[in-house]
């Protein structure tokens, strides 16, 4: 009973752009497999049928008028969650590679820590990154355990779970430059004095798209997530002042 | 220095200050980004008009070439701007976002309103 309440108090976010031929299927999903979620999709400027396919399959849509990012689009979904009285965020990419069943395993985790990231190397699914591109997330994960004093080995996983304290201040912190929204969250909130927990998730394979193996765009990546991280750390830390409840 | 030179210097100067000048009583430009273009215009306009300043700033922080100096405070200068704005865009982009946020918020809430005033509408026509 305690479980139903905690899915009527969390609003799922996916934010999406021009995914409508996953999106109607992901929103249906996620309310059979948690019934009596709120789902909000975020329409990040799409020019496609994303708005209203996501809308005929029950979902609320915020649609914004032109693409602002992940960021962007998460922000939007973090100040409804607080204009609407939610506890609890949960975002969901809306292209299917999240698998909801692993939501009520995200939200206990919550009991325990403000923030909660679905890993995908830790342990479940079948998920898996090879060379350049794993050399990064490797340098990004001890960095960013370090910081949030636990062990994070997947810090650009989009699979995550807020709590009250962290949807306070992500509503009103939450970075849109591209990587941002994954890496510099985690120090915003570490950084805030949230507390800061993974668990493994299972991840399926994503309906469309190639993960690239270029060894120079892993190396392009590697240098904008330290450059993101490294002005993540040096920002002044006046900024991220949130009330405590 | 020919006065054919000297004159079109002067005037020259005097077009870029009163472009500048013009623009703001148009209001096409706002004070503070008017700031650098006018310093760098009237600093010009000293220059075209009394030449002699020149050599005398020149050799007042040891730069052997006078006309290094203007490129340099020139460079100096655009710097600056181009830096202001960048910091300008900057600014306004985080308000457009927030702006496109509460747009696509509102937007939603007006939807909602709108389905449950349908909704209590058709309630009491039945």
């Amino acid at each position: 009973m305690r479980g139903m309440s905690r899915l009527e108090k969390t609003l799922i976010v996916m934010p999406a752009f021009n995914e409508q031929d996953s999106v109607g299927n992901v929103v249906r999903e996620v309310l059979t497999q948690l019934p009596g979620v709120s789902v909000l999709v975020v329409d990040d400027g799409s020019t496609d049928a994303t708005s209203r396919l996501a809308a005929n399959a029950g979902a609320l849509v915020a649609t914004l008028p032109f693409n602002l990012g992940v960021g962007g689009a998460m922000r939007t979904g973090f100040r409804y969650a607080v204009q609407n009285g939610f506890d609890n965020v949960v975002q969901i990419d809306s292209d299917g590679q999240h698998d909801p069943s692993s939501v009520p395993a995200l939200l206990q985790a919550l009991d325990t820590a403000d923030l909660v990231i679905g890993a995908r190397f830790a342990g479940e699914g079948d998920y898996s990154v090879s060379g350049p591109r794993q050399w990064a997330m490797v340098v990004l994960a001890s960095i960013l355990s370090r910081a949030a004093q636990t062990t994070l080995t997947d810090t650009t996983s989009g699979f995550r779970a807020s709590g009250p304290r962290a949807v306070a201040l992500f509503a009103r912190h939450y970075p849109a430059e591209y990587l941002g929204d994954t890496i510099e969250a985690l120090v915003i909130a570490t950084r805030a004095g949230c507390t800061v927990r993974q668990i493994p998730v299972s991840m399926r394979a994503r309906a469309g798209g190639i993960p690239s193996h270029n060894p120079t765009k892993a190396a392009a990546y590697l240098a904008r997530a330290v450059l993101a991280l490294l002005f993540a750390f040096v920002r002044p830390s006046s900024t991220l002042r949130v009330a405590t409840r | 220095m020919s006065t054919t030179s000297y004159i079109l210097g002067i005037a020259v100067t005097l077009l870029a200050l009163g472009v500048v000048i013009e623009m703001l009583r148009r209001r096409r430009l706002r004070e503070r980004h008017a700031l650098w273009w006018l310093v760098a215009g009237a600093m010009a306009l000293v220059i075209s008009v009394f030449p002699a300043t020149l050599d005398w700033a020149a050799d007042l922080v040891g730069v052997a070439i006078p006309t290094n100096l203007v490129f340099f405070v020139s460079i100096a200068i655009l710097f600056l701007v181009c830096l202001q704005n960048s910091s300008e865009v900057t600014v306004l982009e985080n308000k457009t976002r927030t702006l496109a946020e509460n747009s696509a918020l509102l937007e939603l809430r007006i939807r909602q309103l709108e389905e449950s005033r349908s909704a209590t509408n058709s309630d009491t026509e039945t």
